[in-house]
Order: C-alpha cells, then sequence, then structure tokens
C-alpha cells in the first residue's frame, strides 16, 4: 500500500489516479498511525511553502515526515513536497524540514537562454539528466521529458544528493535521491509514459540506493 | 530549455464533442474522454477543453467528463467555458483538472483572476482572450480589442492592456485566440501574438487559425508564442500530432519527442 501525505497542498488526487492506472493501491491521508503501516510514503504538493510548512507543523506531520526518512521506508517527494525537505526556502522565507542539507532559491528574475528571456514559472516540458544507475529511474530514456510548474527551485548544499539536472536559463537540480529517499520537482503523474515508469519504479522500489 | 507545446482544443456541450472527431470507426466518435485519450496517445503535450454548455444540469454533466478524463490521461488539461467564480474553479479543480481558463467572466469581473490565483495559485488559472484587430485610437493604443460572447460583442478594452493587467492580478498563462484568424485556417495571428507574448512574462498559448503545420512553426517562432492550439486540423485527421511534431522538431523547434 502506498501512502500519500495529505496536508492540504494542492489537489492530491491526480498522484492516487496515475497510481490506480498502474493498479498500485494507495491511501491519502493525514493520520500518521496509517502512514506508519504503508509500505512507501509519497509526499506531494502543489502551493506556496509557508502555508504547507504551517499544514505541516500543525499536524504534527513535520515530525513524522523525518521519521520515516531516518526509519528506511521508501519516500519519494514531489515539487512542494521537494522543496520543503530542504533547510529553507525563499519562497516567503520559510524554515523547512530540514531532511535534506540545502535551500530552495527563487529563479533569478533576469533569466535569458540564447538571447531570450525565459518566463517564470518554468512550465512545461523538459529533460532531466538522470544519475544513471538509481532504480527509481530505470527505463527511462535519456531523451524522455517531464511536466514542470514552479518558481523556485531546490539547490543541495551537497551536490552528492542531487540525482538529475535540469537547464532552464541555469542547471538547476530536478531530482535528490540518499538512501531511501527520492524527491523530484517536476509531476511524474502529469508526464505521460516517463512519468508513469518513476511511479511503477518507485512503488517496486526496496528503498535501497544503488549508488 | 522547455519544449513548445502542442495543444488540442476540444468543445463539449452537454458532456459530447460538438466537432466531428473521428478516431476509429467502431468508437463512439463524440465522447471527449476518448478523444482525449486518442490525443493522449498521439504525443498531446497538453489538452484545452471548452465546455459551451449553457444549463446547470448540464454543468455536472461537465464535472463527470472531467473526472473521467483525469482517469485516462496523465498529461495536464484545463476546462474553460462559464467559470465565473472561485467555487467554479474549485469544482473543476477538485474533479481533476491542473487549470482552469476564464474569458468572458473575467471581462466582466476582473477579481476572479486575483481571487482565483490567491485560493489556487498563478499556475492554475489562464486568462482566455477573444482579440479582434481595429484601428488603433486612445481607447485601443494597440489596434486590438477584447471581445465578448463568441466575438459578438466589443468591451473597449484594449487587448494588450488587458493582458498586462489580467498578468498583474495573477493570470499564471494566456491563451490568446484572433477572432480575424479562427476558422480561416490560414495561419495564426502572428503580429497580434507576438506582441502579447513579448510584452508579459507568463507563457502566451496561440489559438485560431491553424491550418498546416507550417502555421504552428510560424506561430511557435515568429510569433514568440510558448505554445500552439489546434483544432480543425487534428480532428478532421488531416494531420496527427505526431506528424506536427516531426514536422517542428526537424526544423529546430523544441517539442517533446517521447510519450
Amino acid at each position: 500500500m502506498i501512502g500519500i501525505v495529505d496536508y492540504r497542498a494542492g489537489n492530491l488526487t491526480s498522484v492516487a489516479r496515475a497510481l490506480e492506472s498502474l493498479n498500485e493501491p494507495c491511501i491519502i491521508t493525514n493520520d500518521s498511525r496509517l502512514l506508519d503501516d504503508v509500505s512507501h510514503i509519497i509526499f506531494p504538493g502543489v502551493g506556496a511553502a509557508g502555508a504547507a510548512m504551517a499544514n505541516l507543523r500543525e499536524s504534527g506531520l513535520d515530525g513524522h515526515l523525518k521519521k520515516w526518512v531516518q526509519n528506511g521506508k521508501p519516500v519519494l517527494g514531489i515539487c512542494l513536497g521537494t522543496q520543503v525537505i530542504f533547510e529553507s526556502s525563499e519562497e516567503d522565507d520559510t524554515r523547512c524540514l530540514g531532511i535534506v542539507p540545502g535551500v530552495t532559491k527563487r529563479f533569478p528574475a533576469d533569466l535569458r537562454e540564447g538571447g531570450e528571456r525565459l518566463k517564470i514559472p518554468h512550465m512545461g516540458w523538459n529533460r532531466v539528466a538522470f544519475r544513471k544507475d538509481h532504480p527509481v529511474f530505470a527505463g527511462i530514456p535519456g531523451d524522455a521529458e517531464f511536466y514542470f510548474v514552479h518558481s523556485y527551485y531546490p539547490a543541495p548544499a551537497d551536490e552528492t544528493w542531487a540525482a538529475g539536472w535540469t537547464d532552464y536559463g541555469i542547471r538547476f537540480c530536478s531530482a535528490v535521491a540518499r538512501g531511501n529517499l527520492v524527491a523530484v520537482q517536476f509531476h511524474p503523474e502529469k508526464s505521460g509514459r516517463p512519468g508513469l515508469t518513476l511511479l511503477a519504479n518507485f512503488c517496486r522500489w526496496g528503498g535501497i540506493d544503488a549508488q | 530549455m522547455l519544449s513548445k507545446r502542442i495543444i488540442p482544443c476540444l468543445d463539449v456541450r452537454d458532456g459530447r464533442l460538438t466537432k466531428g472527431i473521428k478516431f476509429k470507426e467502431n468508437v463512439d466518435i463524440g465522447d471527449p474522454v476518448e478523444a482525449a485519450r486518442a490525443y493522449y496517445e498521439q504525443g498531446a503535450d497538453e489538452i484545452v477543453f471548452y465546455d459551451i454548455t449553457a444549463s446547470a444540469e448540464a454543468r455536472a454533466i461537465m464535472l463527470d467528463v472531467v473526472k473521467r478524463v483525469a482517469e485516462t490521461i496523465f498529461i495536464p488539461f484545463s476546462v474553460g467555458g462559464g467559470i465565473r467564480t472561485v467555487d467554479d474553479m474549485r469544482q473543476v479543480i477538485l474533479a481533476g483538472a491542473e487549470k482552469v481558463s476564464v474569458n468572458s467572466e473575467a471581462v466582466k469581473n476582473p477579481g476572479v483572476i486575483r481571487d482565483g490565483a490567491r485560493a489556487f495559485g498563478s499556475q492554475c488559472i489562464v486568462l482566455g482572450m477573444d482579440v479582434k484587430k481595429v484601428l488603433a485610437s486612445s481607447e485601443i493604443p494597440s489596434g486590438y480589442e477584447m471581445v465578448i460572447h463568441g466575438g459578438r460583442t466589443f468591451t473597449g478594452l484594449d487587448a494588450l492592456l488587458w493582458a498586462k493587467e489580467a498578468e498583474r492580478l495573477g493570470a499564471g498563462e494566456i491563451c490568446l485566440n484572433s477572432i480575424d484568424a479562427d476558422g480561416t485556417l490560414d495561419g495564426y495571428e502572428l503580429d497580434l501574438t507576438s506582441l502579447i507574448s513579448s510584452h508579459v512574462g507568463i507563457p502566451v498559448i496561440a489559438s485560431g487559425g491553424a491550418g498546416k503545420p507550417e502555421h504552428l512553426l510560424d506561430v511557435l517562432t515568429r510569433g514568440k508564442a510558448d505554445a500552439a492550439l489546434i483544432a480543425s486540423m487534428v480532428h478532421y485527421r488531416t494531420h496527427t500530432i505526431a506528424e506536427i511534431k516531426n514536422f517542428l522538431h526537424e526544423r529546430g523547434v523544441k517539442t517533446r519527442m517521447l510519450w
């Protein structure tokens, strides 16, 4: 059973629908006792870091998330879920969970590529150069694209956490992985077949990093 | 670098497609969910649904369509048509759409853009614009005027000023339809598209006039559009999405080639 953490951050049902299409049973819940019992945790989210952290603290899920990562349960962060596992976010100047050393930064205002001014949010399809040996990214072709919608990006203090990179005016870390934790900035549930492959890989993964 | 998006637009009335779309002989050709599935499998980057339903009962039917689409395709899609309030938006988003679009409703009540962006984030709010070319004047300095009710009513609102105002209010994207080009199959309105796209910091989807792949090439390069909406050229099977993408890819436009 896959547990989807409900902390009032956006529409969590799209992740559940993608899992259902893969015949993976899942529950969406904010009940930490139910989440203690699931085999895998998905920590998604759309919205602002400040409100998300306030909801996580109020519900006590912040401490549980740290515990699940420490205890070795496979955890997948998505989008805002990925951003708030870092120490802090420049969005609303928010203190975050501190599971991964580093900060979530805002894209520079004057982002350019080939002379063209780039629009923010970074919204649409882009490539991810994955660290090739990770089981959760297995079978995803190098030129596959994923759907992104964000104005902030994760910047790990220690680049050995980075498991994928994406170019948008700057090169930013679009996936992190260590031990039983994988977190991505894009939306695998909205990225067609490559995204579904990633989710299917995660659901079958025992939580051991190949590195 | 982002890929340019190719977005089929599906018009829905009372839960059925309004334009004849022929995918397979033995498939119910009027079902929007099946059409969405077919375009998803052909490589659509996103899908736009426009609900042209009038009655309140049919709104519930549309929400059911949205729910079934969300169970079937795993790419983003937006829903527009008759969305007037934050509560209308919430229903569509909870049914599974990533984005909602507001058009005439926002002209009459611009606050709905701000309220929607506050409630769901700017990335959820698409401003639909129907625009007609007019003589430039002190009221309409850009020479492009906002029209509503499918182009029947002039608003006295300058399209460029409205686009900037909507961005300020929190719109996350603009779907820009030229009423003059719409239905002609003669190509997008490049001047309009490039004017709006170069004056806002949010993505612009060009709409109206697509008849062949060259038109998409033009609007995604010279027109500076971030995405191109298509309808007849794929609905009537004169072209496929894969064929359009190959055409663009061979000419150096970055598109998503693997799905």
